[in-house]
């Protein structure tokens, strides 16, 4: 029965990977495979299976995979530009070809009943297992050390970024400031605050001149990259004004109607 | 039985496909995932059809491998995005010439 309701949702959380943009939805949709993965584990008696695959599947490889996809960009989607010419069509040829020979063939297989491991796990699945990976497979496991400090030395030696220039110090930044000064006249000061005499004071705004222009360097470089940044120039000003009504009159008009509006409440 | 044998089989099928569609290096690199996992759940089905727990330490080294070659092919993704600022695997070219 379990088998039944989760093995749609692994074949369209499958699916899902092929068709999904983002590369965190794919993710996510990976960690649906796992997770139902371990419980048909469960399903199929090997208890220890089920919480291997949880922790270290679902808990350590995919957090790696969405840390490596936070380092990237978030929103590295995949480019549907096809390199080589009709590869998707092939591909996907292929792969229904794979899928229709391997199910057919499954189909004309009889397995027989399942023997079932009441009896291996009689003493316990993990003590089952532990009895034949430290007899038999201890080779096997001990070989498996070497692998993870092989693995866990490459990605040291391949994450490592070796530093080419000295480290630049504050004394360096002030004394880089100053020769700027000196030499192309550039401003020595802390850059504008955001915001300033802007309608709206939030960082995404630039500051306004006293000539009403914005303020480039008030707002940072990479809102800038990214084009988020709100603009608040005269033409806002002028909305502003369209919707208030006329600026000259409307304060003093707007004040006398809210005393009169205040005491017509009070004799009411 | 069948019925696990065969949705590993179409989960193995899914996996190929996705390798030999999809453009982004990390992606591809989850389809390798999910036919590792497709492989893992044939030895588990076939472990219990036969009644022995060796299948299930096959399933077992099968995941410690895929770890370990996570850390390390993540780390080579890293390295080729941080020199060219791409994650597909249609940029890094620079052997074919």
């Amino acid at each position: 029965m379990t088998f039944w309701i989760l093995a749609p949702v692994m074949v369209l959380a499958a699916l899902g990977i092929l068709f999904v943009r983002k590369a965190v939805h794919a993710a996510m949709l990976l960690a649906v495979v796992m997770i139902s993965l371990a419980v048909l584990y469960a399903v199929l008696e090997a208890p220890f299976l089920f919480a291997v695959q949880i922790i270290v599947y679902t808990g350590a490889i995919l957090m790696l995979f969405l840390f490596v996809l936070m380092l990237v960009g978030v929103d590295a989607s995949d480019s549907v530009v096809e390199t080589i010419k009709g590869q998707r069509v092939l591909a996907t040829l292929g792969g229904l070809a794979l899928g229709v020979i391997l199910v057919v063939a499954l189909a004309q297989t009889a397995l027989g009943a399942a023997v079932g491991l009441e009896e291996a796990n009689s003493g316990g699945n993990i003590q089952g297992i532990a009895n034949i990976l430290f007899s038999r497979w201890v080779f096997a496991f001990e070989v498996t050390s070497a692998l993870l400090i092989t693995a866990a030395l490459g990605a040291m030696v391949l994450a490592h970024r070796e530093r080419i220039a000295p480290r630049e110090t504050q004394a360096d930044r002030a004394a880089r400031r100053m020769r700027d000064y000196a030499e192309r006249g550039t401003h020595v000061g802390p850059l504008p605050p955001p915001g300033v005499f802007a309608r709206s004071n939030a960082v995404d705004t630039a500051a306004l001149l006293p000539d009403g222009t914005a303020a480039e360097a008030s707002v940072s470089r990479v809102l800038a990259a990214r084009g988020t940044v709100r603009s608040a120039p005269t033409d806002d000003v002028e909305e502003l004004q369209r919707q208030i009504g006329d600026p000259a009159t409307q304060p003093e008009r707007a004040g006398k109607d809210g005393s009169a509006a205040s005491t017509e409440e009070d004799q009411a | 039985m069948t019925e696990y044998i065969v949705l590993s089989a179409i989960l193995f099928t899914i996996g190929c496909v996705g390798v030999l569609v999809r453009r982004n290096a990390i992606v591809v690199f989850m389809c390798i995932e999910l036919m590792l996992n497709a492989c893992n759940l044939s030895l588990v089905t076939f472990s219990r059809q036969h009644g022995n727990l060796d299948g299930q330490i096959a399933a077992f080294f099968v995941m410690v491998v895929a770890a370990a070659e996570v850390v390390v092919g993540l780390a080579i993704i890293m390295t080729i995005f941080r020199t060219r600022r791409s994650a597909s695997v249609d940029d890094a070219s620079l052997l074919k010439y």
